[in-house]
């Protein structure tokens, strides 16, 4: 055995070792969701705990307006599907029209927002309000910090597979995939807080 | 996700400074990473014991006559959370992982080195960070729990960058377990099973699944903490109508797993030494990977037993005590199969194995009162006393620390192509294993009497117990000197350790010492099984 010295050929042959290894890029996004997961399944777990352990007085108990919430699952559960055609159209080379339904996806993830924000500011009760105001504002404060990301990350590889050509195309399919899932993931947790949180 | 690599390209070295330039540089290498994470959690680990010295003087005196009451509990919380958080965990976890691992699987690195490098280049900032936050007004003093109200209503500019701080730390380690969790099942070379794998690959598959399942409640948990201070919502505040004992909950259901995040990493390291130093395969196989397992099940479903006294109803109790000493089962049946790997072997003496010998007896002091712990009765009885602080380092520090030292004498030939000292390395046991045991061992007493933890000033009764261990706590500083000594010298003029100067049969010995870039030059060596010792020899008779 040799020391500390990787001549080119070395390195050549190694490269072409790592080039046989499966993508499992996937895989270690899926780990991070679930880890991702298990910080909401600790914020639900406190409020449910607090909804049964620490009954508010009658006083403070506040009725929560379902139309924009119901809008907004909607909408979600729409740019799911968007996003699925953007992934379609990417597959079958048609650039221009996965733009388009990213786009529409991205839109659709920013009207979602503004609902969120006219929602808080129609609310009648504020962050420091009492136990059931804060919990709400930090589930879906923290949700709504996931959508974000998200629609930012839907315009990024919109973007990079506008002007940087070549990055995300029907031969690298692994950003939208990855985004897409992330996106799936996140309507995933709205539909488990909207049941929690507005319709329990 | 910004996750994503490119296979080819994360192993070009060529760009990286040599010599030892490249373990100071933003390095992909997983070995360079692995010596990172050694190093930088080592010196937290002076830092922190530098504290516990200052623990241990304050308690040598009834009265509080070194240091400030508010600041003993500052230089407490400290000690904790450094401990715990910066050296622990990143060193059991992040060193021999990514040091081991990839080696151990059969590959060139980690799944995402770069994701590594990330996961390692959080910690010295956000270590920094929870050093610097003793510095401003009001530092952290509610102890490594952090427990509300405490926490909500001391001083709060410390403790709001104590928990930023422990956020980052926290994410650092769910990068690093998915990592792990990716390089052990997806990464390894074909035709590689994983009831092949050496037993440390099954720990860390255990550990990881560990991490990523709770370091996120936590960091939740500790983010709905900083709301409460910040911007003074009721989340875990008993004024503002909130609920102190969901906060516990929610940091016990990381905390416990914590522990075994700590041990589990331990205890695949130690069965990765003890058969190469006595000469005989690992002693039941299958067994100590069901017991990994078991304990990960197990250690996901007990948190609420530190919780006893915090008004538990009575089913809780019960179904906690039951859950945390059945786990004493698969821990006893790992202690068990460390002994028949000892027994009848050719046990050839030297650090490495006596720091590992030193963990099975210390584990067991730690495992049986743990086991007294699990019983609410007793466990209402000492809570909160140095019965359980007793417990706890016998586990933390006579298990995990122990076998971090057993593992740098054991793996320090194949990090450096030199031998360590060994009468250094015995000096260092003799002194490292009586002090440990004078400063803790007494503690068992004082709980059961009724010294509370964490407070400056006592009974007088308890001083003479307390001198002890505050000795102990001296010749455990003082056990720090060789071992600096012991490595700075060797590795200037130790002797040269050749490739594998154990006869080791694990894969990371076939390799040169210290291991090229890329850990094999040409195909990797294929390793039948990793235990084989005296197969030969039963075969030929």
């Amino acid at each position: 055995m040799t020391t500390l010295d990787s001549s080119k050929e070395i390195q050549k042959s190694n490269s072409e070792v790592n080039e046989k290894h499966e993508d499992f890029r996937m895989f270690g996004l899926v780990t991070f969701l679930i880890a991702d997961g298990m910080t909401f399944a600790g914020f639900f777990a406190a409020y449910l705990t607090y909804k049964a352990v620490n009954p508010l007085p009658d006083g403070a108990i506040y009725e929560l307006e379902l139309p924009i919430p119901t809008l907004n699952t909607i909408l979600l559960l729409v740019s799911s599907a968007t996003f699925h055609k953007a992934g379609k159209a990417l597959l079958k080379d048609k650039n221009g029209d996965s733009q388009k339904w990213l786009f529409f996806t991205a839109s659709l993830g920013i009207i979602f927002l503004i609902c969120q924000l006219f929602e808080y500011f129609h609310l009648p009760f504020g962050l420091t309000d009492n136990l059931f105001a804060s919990t709400f504002y930090a589930l879906t404060g923290f949700h709504g910090l996931h959508v974000t990301l998200g629609t930012l990350m839907i315009l990024i590889i919109a973007w990079q597979s506008r002007v940087n050509g070549g990055r995300v195309t029907s031969q690298n399919m692994f950003p939208l995939e990855a985004v897409e899932l992330y996106w799936h993931f996140v309507d995933g947790i709205w539909v488990v807080l909207f049941i929690i949180l507005y319709l329990l | 996700m910004t996750i994503s690599i490119d296979p080819q390209k994360t192993n070009n070295e060529s760009l990286q400074p040599k010599g030892w330039l490249r373990y100071f540089s933003f390095s992909l290498d997983h070995k360079v990473i692995g010596i990172q994470y050694l190093v930088c959690g080592f010196l937290f680990y002076l830092i922190g014991g530098t504290l516990a010295s200052a623990i241990r003087i304050e308690l040598a005196s009834p009265m509080s006559d070194f240091m400030p009451r508010d600041v003993y509990n500052q230089v407490l919380t400290l000690h904790g959370t450094i401990m715990i958080f910066l050296w622990i965990v990143p060193v059991v976890n992040g060193a021999f992982g990514n040091y081991l691992i990839p080696f151990y699987v059969g590959a060139r690195d980690m799944a995402f080195p770069r994701l590594n490098a990330v996961a390692f280049w959080l910690i010295p900032p956000s270590g920094l960070m929870l050093v610097a936050s003793y510095f401003v007004e009001g530092a952290a003093q509610a102890g490594w729990t952090a427990y509300p109200p405490l926490s909500i209503t001391t001083p709060q500019s410390g403790q709001i960058i104590w928990i930023m701080s422990v956020l980052l730390l926290g994410g650092s380690s769910i990068f690093g377990g998915i990592n792990f969790i990716a390089t052990i099942i997806k990464l390894r070379r074909p035709g590689l099973k994983l009831m092949q794998l050496p037993m440390y690959c099954w720990a860390m598959l255990g550990t990881s699944i560990l991490v990523v399942l709770s370091t996120p409640v936590l960091a939740g948990t500790l983010i709905l903490l900083s709301f409460d201070i910040i911007a003074n919502t009721g989340f875990f505040n008993p004024v503002l109508g909130g609920n102190v004992v969901v906060y516990q909950h929610l940091f016990w259901f990381y905390s416990h797993p914590a522990v075994y995040i700590m041990v589990l990493p331990a205890f695949g390291l130690v069965s990765e030494i003890l058969p190469v130093h006595a000469r005989k395969p690992l002693f039941g196989y299958t067994t100590m990977v069901f017991s990994i397992m078991g304990i990960v099940v197990l250690g996901l479903v007990v948190w609420a037993h530190h919780m006893f006294t915090s008004g538990t109803p009575p089913w809780m109790r019960l179904f906690f005590t039951i859950a945390t000493a059945f786990i004493a089962v698969p821990t006893g049946i790992k202690f068990f199969n460390w002994v028949a790997t000892l027994w009848g072997g050719k046990i050839s003496i030297n650090s490495a194995i006596l720091f590992s010998c030193g963990f099975i007896i210390n584990f067991v002091f730690g495992g049986i009162t743990g086991v007294a712990l699990a019983q609410v009765p007793f466990d209402i009885h000492v809570h909160d006393t140095y019965f359980v602080v007793a417990h706890f380092h016998y586990i933390v520090y006579g298990g995990t620390v122990f076998i971090i030292f057993s593992s740098i004498y054991h793996w320090f030939p194949k990090v450096t192509g030199k031998m360590l000292n060994e009468k250094l390395g015995i000096l260092h046991f003799i002194i490292t294993f009586i002090g440990f045991n004078l400063c803790f061992a007494p503690q068992h007493w004082l709980g059961l009497n009724g010294m509370p933890r964490r407070v400056a000033e006592y009974d007088p009764q308890f001083q003479f117990v307390n001198q002890i261990s505050s000795l102990g706590a001296l010749l455990m500083a003082i056990s720090t000197i060789p071992f600096l000594i012991n490595i700075f010298f060797s590795l200037r003029n130790g002797n040269d350790s050749g490739d594998n100067p154990w006869n080791a049969l694990t894969p990371e010995w076939l390799t040169s010492s210290p291991p090229p870039v890329e850990n094999w030059e040409g195909e990797a060596p294929l390793v039948e099984e990793p235990y084989g010792y005296g197969k030969q020899f039963s075969e030929q008779k």
